[in-house]
């Protein structure tokens, strides 16, 4: 049953692909770039991959979402038009041809879902099954294996995360107090959702519950699915939901910039600061069992305080990217 | 008695499903966006709720339900104003209805449902 379901839903994956390659109107791409996410992320659930599903959710249909009609307000709602000769046409077609075949080809040689046998469970996934619960003492083995085990790759997934953040705002974040805004220019500013009156309230309605979830999903990511990453995208989604209601200026209003970058950077050090406590307490880099007088608990802490890290980076780098988007929009 | 209510569950959610397949029938076959609406609408209230019904008898007196119970609150909330969204910002942006009915009660056919 859960196979046929995957296979519906791959099929469906499959037509919104399409659909998003032949659509000339980028607003209509955009909005079933949202739907892809949404089924990529029930597709996710579906292998019991609740963490992936949750930030895929999160991120794929929310967020990126509304990055992307952002870029959409710079540039224009339609492909621009451009002519390929036929020669071009075959090479594409074969280049996409000889690609498919290959990963079809390569497929064959795959275990099957759910084969206990397979390469990728034999590995360290037996070593992590049987030992989290002694070491760590948390039932969420995905948390144990992100935070601690493989405390390092996700360091470095922060700072890819950091990175990507001071990119988007040194190539669009301009001071927005160094250009003379113009009455009408001023107005457009205002554009909001802030007179219609519906979508606003239930909005506003929805932004605390929203707020709430995230906190959960933060500090409950030891036990049930989630963590640091959903949470800060969840988080994330709460302010942009309000900065849509209320316009942009109120959300930075609420969250100001300089305690954004200040998020942006503090999260990432907040991960490396614990890394750095647990060598100078005796340890090895980000080994937490050193932070507290009995192991677990001070695996426990070091991974509430890295995911509390996490978390903040995610929601700083989030909002700051909507904001320079919105900023550039705006002007 | 369990057999009862999983036979009332199993009823909720085949009138859930159909609704759902009635409302996406509708989407394709209605004229303009304002009677498509009329038609998802179907999928977004009538659909869940009888299918949540149905889920709720299955969950019994448990955690799932208060949790079912929650996500038909939130869709009964955010569904409607999506639809006011929508509408609104079709309107706005000029598009008109395609059947328009005057005062006799007569319905007219204006084309394409682009103003």
């Amino acid at each position: 049953m859960t196979l046929i379901f995957g296979v519906f839903l791959l099929i469906l994956l499959v037509i919104v692909a399409l659909a998003i390659v032949r659509s000339e109107d980028l607003f209509a791409a955009v909005m079933l770039s949202g739907i892809f996410s949404l089924l990529m992320a029930v597709n996710f659930f579906l292998l019991d991959a609740a963490d992936v599903a949750l930030t895929e959710a999160a991120v794929g249909a929310g967020v990126a979402t509304v990055l992307f009609l952002g870029a959409l307000a710079l540039t224009g709602k339609e492909e621009a038009r451009h002519t390929v000769s036929p020669g071009g046409r075959w090479l594409a077609l074969g280049v996409s041809f000889a690609t498919a075949s290959l990963l079809f080809y390569a497929s064959l040689e795959n275990p099957h879902i759910g084969d206990g046998s397979a390469p990728v469970h034999q590995h360290v996934a037996p070593w992590y099954l049987a030992n989290t619960l002694p070491l760590i003492d948390i039932p969420n083995v995905v948390t144990a294996v992100l935070g601690s085990f493989r405390g390092f790759d996700t360091l470095g997934e922060v700072f890819v995360v950091f990175t990507a953040g001071i990119g988007v705002m040194s190539i669009l974040g301009v001071r927005h107090s160094l250009v003379e805004l113009s009455g009408a220019e001023l107005d457009a500013r205002q554009r909001s959702l802030r007179h219609h009156l519906i979508p606003r309230i239930v909005g506003r309605g929805m932004v605390p519950l929203i707020m709430l979830f995230a906190l959960y999903v933060q500090f409950h990511g030891e036990y049930s699915p989630g963590g640091g990453f959903q949470a800060g995208a969840i988080a994330a989604a709460a302010i942009i939901l309000y900065s849509l209601l209320e316009g942009d200026d109120r959300g930075r209003e609420l969250l100001p910039e300089w305690l954004l970058r200040l998020m942006v950077a503090g999260g990432a050090l907040l991960y490396g600061g614990v890394g750095l406590a647990c060598v100078l307490l005796g340890g090895n880099f980000l080994d937490y069992s050193v932070l507290a007088t009995v192991p677990s608990a001070g695996q426990h802490l070091g991974l509430l305080l890295i995911e509390l890290g996490v978390g903040i980076t995610v929601t700083g780098v989030l909002i700051s990217v909507f904001h320079a988007f919105a900023r550039r929009a705006s002007r | 008695m369990a057999s009862v209510i999983d036979m009332i569950s199993f009823a909720l959610l085949a009138a859930g499903g159909f609704c759902v397949f009635v409302g996406g029938v509708g989407v394709l076959r209605l004229p303009d966006l304002y009677t498509r609406m009329h038609a998802a609408s179907i999928t977004d209230t009538a659909g869940p709720l009888l299918v949540l019904a149905g889920l709720a008898l299955q969950a019994g007196w448990s955690l799932a339900l208060f949790k079912l119970a929650v996500i038909l609150v939130f869709l009964a909330v955010t569904a409607p104003t999506a639809a006011y969204a929508l509408g609104n910002a079709a309107l706005v942006s000029g598009y008109r209805p395609a059947v328009v009915s005057d005062e006799s009660g007569a319905t007219d056919s204006e084309g394409e449902g682009h103003a």
